[in-house]
């Protein structure tokens, strides 16, 4: 057996092969080299297999390099505090269903903290962790509405990433000079060169971030090319010139009035429409004028509305849309059009020098109310008018506030945006205390973050006010997610006495006590991390 | 060393439990596919250790020495059987092998497990996942059948070994062995800490640094199926502890015997060396254990690479590189180092093979604790 092992050994080199094809085939087809055949064979080729595998891996050698890549660029941000490095980790690792079951319990949704953790990180400036990158990317192609905010925070290593995974493309068209070979965008050269060769979402973006840097050049860089442009092309640039309108504008947008494609043309015309100054707006105010009056024969004022009897030509040039959708009156489909693009300033002079709350409080005759106020609540939104705007949302503690009024609930959220963050709170504080939370969650969603002291005291009363009637929490799921993100981390303390299980009144749903008592202490617990997380982000240079 | 010893050791650190030995009543542990098993295996049998393991311990009862010689009688006739069965195997070729698929080997398994050998049950076990593993898989199977056959020869003719060696192969083959020392205290670096699993148990593997040593230790523990082990030791900080070697020749396990103060942030990071330096220490370690799978090593100034459908280690000073093992390169571990590196290069600590290199942890240029891979 030595003997054998020995003769083996001598003739090893460069008989791995013929070892392997030998083990293959048995040693019954085949004899291996150096090895009598017989009952002894496999033993013989199993030593001498033995020795060529410890053999061959002692004496391993590295490879040859693939070709490197070129190093990200520097992230010159400061690097986070250590505490908030650690709380990035625990919140990007929180996925939806990591915890197991539907109902959360106690246990705060890291998830959800993440959108604010971001835009604190942000507005104070610091860099991402470069290990954290793939998390960060992961979380932000799973949520487009967290992408933004994720990727300006995940900064240029992020991109250079990017481009080594394809799950990770995304980054690339989101990021403005994403693009495998994107030019500096602030060399004028450059700008040209794409914008004149780029692929069509290289050129939407190179647009969008050069008009929200310099809308005059933007607009001159569109205008080059807009005669060759395709009629989609033209519709998702024009588009872009949303971001920054103004009177400089006009020209360019009133020529596009003239445009083949019908889309082109509706779009510029609200653009336009967006512009009091504008000579569409001017001509779309006489339309409108024309089809509203004061009767003052009448012995309480009243509006009196003549629609318009017909569409011509010059209002279909300037956007109006002829063709009513099925099941509306022509002519009530036109009035609504001509109101919602002309100037609001329009109003008080035409109509007795009445102020917009005034207007908004006159009769209107023959049933014309809610097309009128409609009409006037699309105008305010889109002419971010506050003082109409006040005036459409009314009183909030006025009954009608609270029901299927004249100005829809989705509307009346909408008008809130057109006001200043502390009205807003307070004017959406009033509507809870009146009208509990129940038609609260669409207008609760546009104030600003975190909650002012009055809306957030108005949240959590009625929030007692409902597990006092004796309802299950989750009726008011929507609500409690967004008070855990939008309350301010101060009034943590002030929740502590809601967290008892309070006793059950006779007519409560059995058990509601103890599911509210746990959903207040996911608020008390939410809202301490949330205040933990910023003082985190807020702390001095790490101790050394 | 007798039962007791190894009791004894169990109950000085009640807390860790991290040795199979502590539970008598599960079945055989073989230590893990890519790692040297030594110890981790606990025998059926009451009596896990041999009297052939007791040079140095002092006297057995008569009973254990009977017990223990009937489970190396028992095992000698397993590797026998299993030379035999080898032997029938190349003689038919491994093409028939490949074609019968894993219930091959499965039968032997078993047979490997009766005759209390749970090491050997463990690599036949894996010949078997080995079948159909891709175009590798005939010099794969050829290299893991001729490393049994020299595993079973290695125990029948195990008394003409030199002790050390002979030590390495009673391990490998599933017999338990004690820490014997001596006990190395030091502040000891966790760099890794992960988990594997089978259907019947999960092995968490822990690496340690001694920072003033510049020993490297791999604590093992274990727990059942779906249950997390319960040692856990924080990755990235030290912790000042002492330790205490199994026997074996230039293997790394160790158990935690005592604990002096909780973990602390540190500074240190382990030494490195260049990828040739890490094959050439790989190579150096099959002298003492030619079963080695793999080797802990840290890499210094090493840069991720693309290569194809996979990765490299490829030094920054040098014109060479280390694949990253198959297993490791869809793991969200090789993401975090690609970004860590950003390019540039890193320090990185793993485990070293002939199938490549699975990075466990890694420092970035600047200042900062080992950001875990694993």
């Amino acid at each position: 057996m030595s003997r054998t092992t020995a003769t083996v050994a001598a003739s090893l080199p460069d008989h791995w092969e013929e070892l392997v094809t030998t083990a293959l085939l048995g040693t019954d087809r085949r004899t291996p080299p150096g090895v009598a055949p017989g009952p002894q064979a496999p033993s013989a080729l199993l030593d001498a297999a033995a020795a060529a595998t410890v053999r061959r891996r002692a004496g391993l050698r590295p490879a040859r390099p693939a070709e490197r890549l070129r190093p990200a660029p520097e992230d010159p941000r400061p690097a986070l505090p250590p505490a908030a490095a650690r709380r990035l980790a625990s919140l990007l690792a929180d996925r939806p269903g990591a915890s197991g079951g539907g109902r959360r319990g106690t246990a705060p949704d890291l998830m959800e903290l993440l959108p604010q953790w971001l835009q604190a990180a942000n507005a104070r400036g610091y860099a991402a962790p470069p290990q954290a990158l793939p998390a960060l990317l992961d979380a932000a192609r799973g949520r487009t509405d967290l992408r933004p905010a994720a990727l300006r925070f995940a900064g240029p290593r992020a991109l250079w990433l990017a481009r080594l995974n394809p799950d990770w493309r995304f980054a690339l068209r989101a990021a403005p000079g994403g693009g495998p070979s994107a030019p500096d965008p602030r060399d004028p050269q450059d700008i040209r060169r794409l914008w004149h060769e780029g692929l069509f979402a290289e050129r939407v973006t190179l647009l969008t971030a050069l008009r929200s840097r310099d809308a005059a050049a933007a607009r001159a860089l569109l205008e080059e090319t807009w005669a060759t442009e395709r009629a989609e092309d033209r519709l998702m640039f024009l588009d872009s010139l949303r971001a920054g309108l103004g009177p400089d504008d006009e020209d360019f947008l009133e020529r596009a009035l003239t445009d083949r494609s019908r889309n082109v043309r509706a779009t510029a015309a609200e653009l336009l429409s967006a512009l009091p100054a504008s000579a569409l707006a001017a001509r779309m105010a006489v339309r409108a004028a024309a089809c509203v009056a004061v009767d003052r024969r009448r012995d309480v004022p009243a509006i009196v509305v003549e629609a318009p009897h017909e569409c011509d030509a010059a209002m279909e040039r300037d956007g109006v849309v002829a063709k009513a959708p099925t099941g509306r009156g022509e002519r009530s489909w036109w009035l609504g059009q001509l109101v919602e693009a002309a100037p609001l300033g329009t109003w008080p002079a035409r109509l007795g020098g009445r102020t917009p709350q005034e207007i908004v409080a006159l009769p209107v005759g023959d049933g014309w109310q809610g097309e009128l106020h409609a009409a006037w609540c699309r105008a305010a939104v889109r002419q971010r008018d506050a003082e109409w705007s006040r005036a459409l949302l009314g009183e909030p503690s006025a009954p009608e506030a609270g029901g299927p009024g004249a100005v829809s609930l989705a509307e009346r959220a909408r008008l809130l945006a057109a006001l200043g963050p502390g009205e807003r709170a307070a004017w959406v504080a009033g509507f809870i205390e009146t009208h509990g939370l129940s038609e609260a969650f669409q207008l609760l969603g546009v104030c600003a973050v975190p909650w002012a002291p009055p809306l957030g005291r108005a949240v959590v009363d009625a929030l007692n006010i409902a597990r006092d009637a004796g309802s299950y929490p989750w009726s008011f799921s929507g609500v409690m997610g967004l008070a855990e993100r939008c309350l301010d981390p101060s009034e943590a303390s002030r929740l502590d006495a809601l967290l008892a299980v309070p006793d059950e009144p006779e007519d409560a749903a059995p058990g509601a006590g103890g599911y509210w008592s746990e959903a207040f202490q996911r608020l008390v617990t939410t809202l301490r991390l949330r205040g933990a997380m910023l003082a985190e982000l807020a702390a001095e240079e790490p101790a050394p | 060393m007798t039962d007791q010893g190894v009791r004894r050791t169990v109950d000085q650190v009640p807390a860790t439990a991290c040795d199979a030995a502590s539970d008598r009543s599960r079945e055989p542990v073989p230590g893990g596919a890519d790692e040297p098993a030594n110890g981790g295996a606990a025998g059926r049998a009451p009596g896990g250790t041999g009297a052939e393991l007791a040079a140095s311990a002092p006297p057995v009862s008569p009973a254990a020495l009977r017990r223990a010689e009937r489970r190396a009688e028992r095992i000698t006739a397993g590797a026998t059987e299993l030379e035999q069965r080898l032997a029938d195997l190349l003689r038919g070729g491994l093409i028939t092998a490949e074609q019968s698929g894993p219930a091959l080997w499965e039968g032997t398994a078993a047979r490997m497990v009766d005759a209390q050998a749970p090491g050997l049950a463990h690599r036949v076990r894996e010949l078997g996942a080995l079948a159909g593993a891709g175009a590798d898989a005939p010099v794969r199977l050829l290299e893991e059948c001729a490393l049994l056959h020299l595993l079973a020869r290695a125990w029948l003719r195990r008394d003409r070994l030199p002790e050390p060696l002979a030590a390495t192969v009673r391990s490998r083959v599933g017999l338990t062995a004690s820490p014997d020392g001596p006990a190395i205290r030091d502040d000891w670096l966790v760099l890794a800490q992960y988990d594997t699993s089978d259907s019947r148990l999960t092995t968490r593997r822990i690496w340690l640094h001694g920072t003033a040593s510049g020993r490297t230790a791999l604590l093992l523990s274990y727990g059942p199926a779906g249950r997390a082990p319960d040692l856990t030791l924080p990755a990235g900080l030290a912790l000042d502890a002492e330790l205490t070697p199994y026997p074996g020749a230039g293997q790394p396990r160790m158990v935690l015997t005592e604990r002096f103060a909780p973990p602390a942030a540190t500074t240190v990071r382990p030494p490195g060396t260049t990828t040739s330096g890490a094959l050439a220490r790989y190579g150096a370690a099959l002298r003492d254990d030619p079963w080695r799978e793999s080797v802990p090593v840290t890499l210094e100034r090493v840069v991720p690479v693309p290569d194809g459908d996979g990765w490299q280690l490829a030094d920054a000073d040098e014109d060479h590189a280390l694949p990253v093992g198959a297993a490791a390169r869809n793991r969200p571990g090789l993401w975090r180092l690609v970004a860590l590196s950003g390019g540039a290069p890193v320090r990185v600590f793993g485990e070293c093979g002939p199938r490549g290199f699975t990075p466990l942890a890694a420092w970035g240029q600047g200042p900062g604790e080992a950001v875990p891979l694993c």
